[in-house]
């Protein structure tokens, strides 16, 4: 109202009676939604930050690196595996894979929600279609790297006399200390968790689209509601990379 | 505007035989009472169940002030409902004296006071008071109150475990309560109260993002934000704190569970349990406590600022002046608000935290001090030369002020890092925290149902007995707590089973017996308020439609509102809800619903100038502001 010289004959949206963020109720819960599980989030990785940063870093140069349960492992020299390419090392290259599929996810995600403003019933379809193909590629992915992980490398550690063990899970961790492996299935495990529920919406999206419920109602929003969540879960996403696998 | 958002909410949820515009009697017993999406009634649901468990953790407390204040006492009378947890020689179990305590805790914070009290009164006065028809979305609404409700019941189960509920104390810490060896209570007790806990949690987070949502959306024409009853804005910050600090809560909580059931190592190192190693390695208790205290600290504001914004109301309707600094109330609150989210640490300053991250926390700990005051003056300064009515409500208001006041007093000395030394984990705190954030917001919530007991059963309560009430309970809690700062400075640790082989402790036995006689007292004298409650609601007065003489908009629905509160159209506004006692006007209340152009006679000349604007109050009139948001 700054800008008006007699503040007495204007209104504001926010004099009640309207929505003044011009935002449906639906769609405000779910950005404050998104607000929350942010914090759950930072709460995560706030907590793998310090437990990290409470354990030994690798200092040596990257090409004498060994597994050991003495200092935190380099990630690239954990994730270098892909499938069917037994025995090659690439660093990141799969994971780099998983990170593109998801983010192109969000674009076909985009790429709906524009098609409901226009109200093209055959291309929300279609560009749903993806974005769920997209979800479930990306955690076929993840079970893929999941399996490799719990599965192990070549050399395993000692676990008791004579004994070795191989690959990780929650207690036991031949990569380094137990805490990585444990906090690598925890919070990629929570993601993953979240981008499940992400491909449930948008196939219930995908569902209802078919059927007509949208064009019935006379608007697509709850495409734009469940797209929003889903560009978050992409989001976090960016981080847990940059976290668990970059830094 | 208000009604177009519902249309569209029914759509989304498929019930769209559910049509809020119009007050509607059908439906069955089941729809209407039960699974009801009436804000009321899930207001209602959430005061009978948060009055349930007041009362079951004020039995509990009893029953351990009796072991603290009687030590020789025999307590085989107890055993017809305690059975086992009374030893053979007639005393309190030791280990079950731990779940007492650590249950009263649990029950008491987030049970009562965040459930029964924001649970209640968010639900009933939001849509009332800014003048909409029910919640944004009632479906939800609903079920916050199921999965609350759920979470009472698997809570209230864990009472009855062969090996009892969780006994590692409210706040949980590991690893005691991530280790079943550690204690009886930390086997399946433990498992039940954390999922409980996560229940609960969702409950207030489909409850917050409600609360804030109807708030910034459902206003009704003229409700700005500047004009909404101060309850309105303490429960949206309320709101706000919750959904932002629970959610670390419940990963801390995840965390935990792993570490008890997946022999994870989040919180666990370097333990030894008869001398053989655990496998547990590199995790950190202290990050739990970290991770605890983000929502823990901001917690006690979710308890506190309801209270602090229902009092506001009762304390400016019932002095008949306007609220004294409203801006500064809302102000004050939200720099609370902020500052409840960077303080989390002064609970962990004897945890070896550098001394000088102790002495930053320590600042902006003190610097609350401030706003606080700040409510304060302001509520004694609204009821300065007020026409003071001393209803129940507005009885227990100014207890609650009394309350704020002496507790806040004493946390300015543990907020100090040195001094927190001296004092952490003492009966001290034990005293402070319960005048100032337990009896306070109390206080605040039985306040609040006095003072809206007539819009929610239709009728009155008793005026005396809610007096007689008020006094019990306002000298019995201070009775209780005033001799624990004694007790906290002399050295008295917290939640210990007994002090009788100490001998610095013996001379206080007598101040632990009074405590513990108060304590007694206090609960007797809250079936005074049992009886009152459940009496008035089917015998007492018929209420009038305005009892109290007050401004907001909840006073102008029938006396008995069905589902959509108002018959016909919703009342716009046109004033703030403190226009109590107006120079020149006949009445000393004009409620918020009366347009200027009807009281000319004490309209201010800047309100005289709006009058011009209610009369153009129609469609098409809102501009949006452009470039600003």
């Amino acid at each position: 109202m700054a800008s008006s010289s007699s503040v007495a004959s204007d209104k504001s949206v926010w004099d009640g009676g309207a929505s003044p963020m011009g935002a449906s109720y639906g769609k405000l819960m779910m950005w404050f939604f998104l607000l929350s599980d942010a914090f759950t989030f930072s709460a995560l990785l706030i907590t793998y930050g310090l437990v990290r940063s409470s354990h030994e870093g690798y200092t040596g140069p990257i090409e004498d690196f060994v597994f050991s349960q003495n200092y935190w492992p380099v990630p690239e020299r954990v994730f270098e595996a892909v499938p069917f390419l037994h025995g090659v090392e690439l660093p990141l290259v799969f994971v780099g894979i998983m990170t593109f599929i998801l983010i192109m996810s969000s674009v076909t995600m985009v790429l709906a929600v524009e098609a409901g403003h226009r109200m093209d019933r055959k291309a929300v379809e279609k560009w749903m279609l993806w974005t769920i193909l997209g979800g479930i590629a990306f955690l076929s992915c993840q079970a893929w790297e999941w399996a490799h992980f719990i599965h192990g490398a070549e050399t395993g550690k000692a676990v008791a006399e004579g004994t070795t063990f191989f690959g990780a899970n929650l207690v036991h961790n031949q990569y380094g200390p137990p805490d990585f492996a444990a906090f690598f299935f925890f919070i990629t495990g929570f993601h993953g968790f979240h981008v499940f529920s992400g491909v449930c919406l948008n196939f219930l999206i995908y569902y209802n689209t078919v059927t007509g419920v949208y064009q019935r109602r006379g608007h697509y929003e709850m495409v734009e509601k469940v797209g929003l969540y889903w560009h978050f879960v992409d989001l976090v996403w960016v981080f847990v990379f940059t976290f668990f696998y970059l830094v | 505007m208000a009604t177009t958002d519902i249309h569209i909410h029914s759509d989304v949820h498929h019930h769209d035989d559910h049509d809020h515009e119009h007050e509607h009697h059908e439906g069955n017993f089941w729809t209407n009472y039960v699974f009801s999406q009436d804000h009321k009634v899930i207001a209602k649901q959430f005061l009978i169940t948060g009055i349930f468990w007041a009362l079951l953790g004020g039995t509990l407390s009893v029953i351990f002030r009796l072991q603290l204040g009687f030590p020789d006492m025999n307590l085989d009378w107890l055993k017809p409902v305690l059975g086992e947890w009374i030893t053979p020689e007639g005393k309190l179990d030791p280990e079950f004296y731990l779940a007492l305590v650590t249950m009263h805790g649990t029950i008491m914070v987030f049970f009562v006071l965040t459930a029964g009290l924001s649970g209640t009164f968010a639900n009933f006065l939001i849509p009332l008071q800014i003048g909409a028809r029910d919640m944004a979305s009632g479906f939800l609404n609903m079920l916050s109150y199921w999965f609350f409700f759920l979470s009472s019941v698997i809570m209230f189960t864990s009472l009855f475990l062969s090996t009892g509920p969780a006994s590692g104390g409210w706040t949980i810490y590991p690893p005691l309560s991530a280790l079943p060896q550690a204690i009886k209570g930390s086997g399946l007790g433990m498992t039940l109260w954390l999922v409980a806990m996560a229940l609960f949690i969702v409950s207030s987070l489909l409850g917050g993002i409600n609360y804030i949502t109807t708030i910034i959306n459902l206003r009704t024409k003229g409700m700005s934000f500047t004009k909404m009853p101060l309850t309105i804005w303490a429960l949206f910050f309320t709101a706000i704190i919750g959904v932002l600090s629970f959610p670390v809560l419940f990963a801390a909580a995840l965390l935990l569970i792993f570490d008890r059931s997946f022999g994870t190592s989040f919180y666990l190192s370097d333990i030894y349990i008869g001398g053989e190693a655990l496998a547990h390695d590199g995790g950190s208790p202290i990050l739990f406590q970290h991770l605890f205290w983000f929502l823990g600290h901001p917690e006690v504001y979710i308890v506190l600022l309801p209270a602090l914004g229902l009092s506001s109301e009762i304390i400016a309707t019932n002095s008949r002046k306007p609220i004294f600094g409203y801006k500064a109330m809302i102000g004050s609150m939200l720099f609370i608000a902020i500052l409840s989210f960077i303080v989390w640490a002064h609970h962990m300053f004897v945890t070896g935290m550098n001394p000088f991250l102790g002495s930053i926390f320590m600042l902006l700990t003190l610097i609350i001090a401030v706003p606080s005051a700040v409510k304060i003056f302001n509520y004694v300064t609204t009821l300065w030369k007020g026409n003071i009515r001393f209803t129940s409500g507005m009885l227990f208001s100014i207890g609650m002020v009394s309350f704020f006041l002496t507790g806040g007093i004493t946390g300015i000395f543990l907020g100090n890092s040195a001094i927190d030394i001296q004092l952490h984990d003492t009966y001290f705190v034990v005293a402070h925290f319960h005048l100032v954030m337990g009896s306070a917001s109390f206080f605040g919530m039985l306040a609040g149902i006095y003072h809206w007991f007539p819009k929610m059963f239709g009728r009155m309560m008793n005026e005396t007995l809610g007096s007689i009430h008020f006094w019990l309970t306002f000298v019995g809690v201070y009775m209780v707590f005033f001799p624990m700062h004694y007790i906290g400075i002399a050295g008295f640790p917290r939640r210990y089973y007994s002090w009788t082989n100490f001998d610095t402790f013996s001379g206080f036995t007598d101040l632990n017996m009074l405590v513990s006689t108060a304590a007694i007292l206090t609960l007797a004298a809250q079936f005074i308020f049992l009886f009152n409650f459940f009496y008035s609601m089917f015998r007492g007065r018929l209420a009038p439609a305005n009892p109290w003489q007050s401004n907001t908009l909840e006073w102008t629905t029938p006396r008995n509102p069905g589902h959509g509160n108002w018959v016909g159209e919703i009342p716009s506004v046109y004033r703030w809800p403190y226009d109590y006692s107006k120079p020149g006007s006949k009445e000393d209340y004009i409620p918020q619903h009366i347009p200027f152009s009807e009281t000319p006679e004490s309209n201010l000349p800047s309100e005289n100038d709006l009058i011009k604007l209610e009369t153009s109050n129609g469609e098409g009139k809102i501009i949006v502001e452009g470039g600003k948001h």
